[in-house]
């Protein structure tokens, strides 16, 4: 467990950590490509991550593909077994999909199978709150989790966008990226210049408490803290755990802040029903039984495809003020 | 052709533009929700395809189809309030913007973003006609880039071999996203592609509305005649950005004068009175009467309730 995110000095939003990070890569090594739909020329990617790239890098590494998932990362998978480290943007995560082959079947066991490693990254802007309907609000990151082979993180800050995105181009695993992408403008920090490096597998405790712990990723982490910050005013003394890493799991930092709190919720914007949650809250269960003072609780999205109407994605999502009142009936039990 | 089916392919395409623009403005003010897809520039498309369906045939529609959904009697309040998260548009809210509407009830199968989830469950309709030997034709149409993805060959293939009522519409309009069509792909035909399947493939003037009309009514007749599946590609230029959000600066500025000029609906207007069909007083009116129509449409979507949150769950299963 690692937790400083540094203070002072220069800050940069989630976005602009994320550019940074394939900038650095790109620049210290001729492997790094990025290829994907609209990522290339002066446009830079349908939310400009990539954007400036193709004219600092050219052409040759910053590659527009047609629109077909289940081809380029098929193609990624090639170019990573000849030696490349080819970084691909999904454009929106709901389109991961269409890719499914070439990462659960071949990426995914690839190595285990005969000992070729598959060293590439798949950037997908993951998640909703922002009324794009089911199809561009997804977080399907759990169908990922649930795959042996993988490597799935998904940072909440800018500092961890960054490091985290270094330490997976040069991960020899295929790894997801989960973007968060109500977080690429709104949310700003202090992020280290230059080779920045945050482990994989690493969860950081976000907010030290007492009583109780919440345990998220993503753009959760910030509902999850600004619930903290009310709690407080009544002298709930909340402890946040930000995982990070979905795959593999950092167990350990969970266990140890429930062996001190003995209560815990788990918090993710994606549904619920055998998400990532429910491995954690097992983890828990199986692990942690003896310290806990209350059952452990989830909230997630709702089991339904997410709505695009205002008070329909209102319903679906957890917030903070969902948060707040889980954990206000936790502290109560 | 006769001259009320030609005033009335002009009067959808008024109504079609109309809605875009008034759409296109809501949004520039701060009235829309979330994001949303123009079309302008496809009226001659969504518009001359759509009419040529009969009463029991099936379409499913893309992003740049309003037309379509227009002229199979979806009424611009229900698509206005679909837009904007409505409990009263064919989604209940649900799904966003052109997502999401549909209406078995009017022939439509309600499009997924997913490129190109419309075309094998498009194939998979004309299939169910012909397995119960009914005379009916399925519809869909693909961009440009929706060609390049394996779908739209899985499907044209499909649709060969089992000699199935199906039209295919390709919409040309040279971008997918900010992609140009030679980022896309190494040939331009994209007829030909459809064709190497089998598909009876020709390639029309997207923005002339009678010629649209006329190929794609051919080809429903061959579907419904047990004659197989046609491909049409349409060559057009999509005029606005890919969404509402963008500005399509990537798009050269020559290039879109020179569509400009080949507006579908300024062109159409002047044949229709070259050849006396109407004179300017009609088109005037056609013109007002389109507007009132979406100024009654708007404010009947705006005032319209959002759904309740207690019903979110409902209607995940049937
Ligand atoms: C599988 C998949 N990948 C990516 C997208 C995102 N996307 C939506 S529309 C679009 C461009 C479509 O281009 P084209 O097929 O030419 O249709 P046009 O928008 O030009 O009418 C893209 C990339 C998608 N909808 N589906
Ligand atoms: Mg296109």
């Amino acid at each position: 467990m690692s937790g400083d995110q540094g203070t002072g000095g220069r800050e940069l939003t989630y976005l602009e950590a994320i550019a940074e990070a394939l900038s650095v890569e790109m620049e210290r090594d001729e492997r790094v490509l990025v290829l994907g739909e609209d990522v290339g020329g002066t446009f830079g990617g349908a939310f400009k991550v990539t954007k400036g790239l193709a004219e600092r890098f050219g052409d040759r590494r910053v590659m527009n593909t047609p629109i077909a998932e289940l081809g380029f990362v098929g193609m990624a998978n090639g170019m990573a077994l000849m030696g490349l480290r080819p970084v691909v943007e999904v454009q929106f995560a709901d389109f991961i999909s269409t890719a499914f082959d070439s990462i659960v079947q071949f990426a995914a066991t690839n190595h285990y199978r005969w000992g070729g490693a598959i060293p590439w990254v798949i950037r997908a802007p993951s998640d909703g709150g922002i009324r794009s309907g089911p199809f561009h609000s997804q977080n399907p990151e759990a169908w990922f989790v649930h795959t042996p082979g993988l490597k799935v993180v998904a940072p909440a800050t800018p500092a961890d966008a960054k490091g985290l995105l270094i330490s997976a181009i040069r991960d020899d695993n295929p790894v997801i990226f989960f973007e968060a992408k109500p977080l690429y403008r709104s949310v700003r920090g202090p992020v280290p210049e230059g080779e920045y490096l945050v482990p994989i597998g690493d969860a950081r405790i976000a907010r030290r408490g007492s009583d109780v712990t919440i345990v998220t990723y993503g753009s959760q982490l910030h509902e999850a803290l600004a619930a903290a910050e009310r709690l407080a005013v009544d002298g709930i003394d909340t402890e946040v755990v930000d995982l990070r890493t979905l795959k593999p799991l950092d167990v350990d930092t969970v266990l140890d802040s429930v062996a001190r709190t003995g209560r815990v919720l788990v918090v993710h914007s994606a549904n619920r029903n055998a998400g990532v949650g429910a491995e954690v809250a097992a983890r828990i269960a199986e692990e942690a039984f003896m310290w806990l003072d209350a059952p452990v609780t989830r909230l997630g999205g709702l089991d339904i495809p997410i709505p695009f109407s205002p008070p329909l994605e209102d319903a679906y999502r957890p917030d903070a003020t969902k948060i707040e009142a889980a954990v206000r009936k936790l502290v109560a039990f | 052709m006769d001259a009320d089916l030609r005033i009335s392919l002009h009067a959808w395409m008024v109504l079609t533009r109309t809605f875009d623009d008034a759409m296109v403005s809501m949004w520039k003010q701060g009235r829309g929700l979330g994001g949303t897809f123009s079309q302008r520039g496809h009226e001659a498309i969504s518009v001359g395809a759509g009419m040529a369906l009969g009463p029991d045939d099936v379409v499913a529609p893309m992003h740049r189809d309003l037309g379509t959904y227009l002229v199979r009697g979806m009424s611009p309040e229900r698509i206005f309030s679909n837009l904007l998260g409505k409990a009263t548009g064919p989604s209940r809210g649900r799904d966003a913007n052109l997502h999401g509407m549909g209406d078995l009830g009017l022939g439509i199968i309600g499009y997924i973003s997913h490129i190109p989830q419309a075309l094998p469950t498009t194939l998979g309709a004309a299939m169910a006609f012909r397995y119960r030997g009914e005379r009916r034709v399925a519809m869909t149409f693909v961009g440009d880039g929706g060609t390049c993805s394996g779908g739209f060959h899985e499907t044209l293939n499909m649709a060969a071999l089992y000699r199935a009522p199906f039209v295919l519409v390709i919409e040309n309009n040279q971008y997918a996203y900010s992609t140009p069509l030679h980022q896309q792909m190494a040939v331009s035909d994209l007829a030909a592609r459809a064709a190497s399947y089998g598909v009876a493939a020709e390639r029309v003037d997207g923005n002339d509305v009678e010629a649209v009309y006329r190929a794609v009514s051919a080809a429903v007749e061959r579907a419904r005649n047990g004659e197989g599946p046609s491909a049409i590609e349409a060559v057009t230029m999509r005029m606005l950005g890919h969404a509402i959000h963008d500005g399509a600066e990537y798009v050269p500025a020559e290039l879109l004068e020179e569509w400009a000029a080949k507006d579908p609906i300024e062109r159409h207007r002047n044949v229709l009175l070259e050849d006396g069909v109407v004179d300017t007083v009609d088109l005037e009116k056609m013109r007002e009467v389109a507007q009132q129509r979406i100024a009654e449409a708007i404010a009947e979507a705006e005032k319209a309730p959002y759904p309740d949150p207690a019903t979110v769950t409902e209607g995940v299963y049937a």
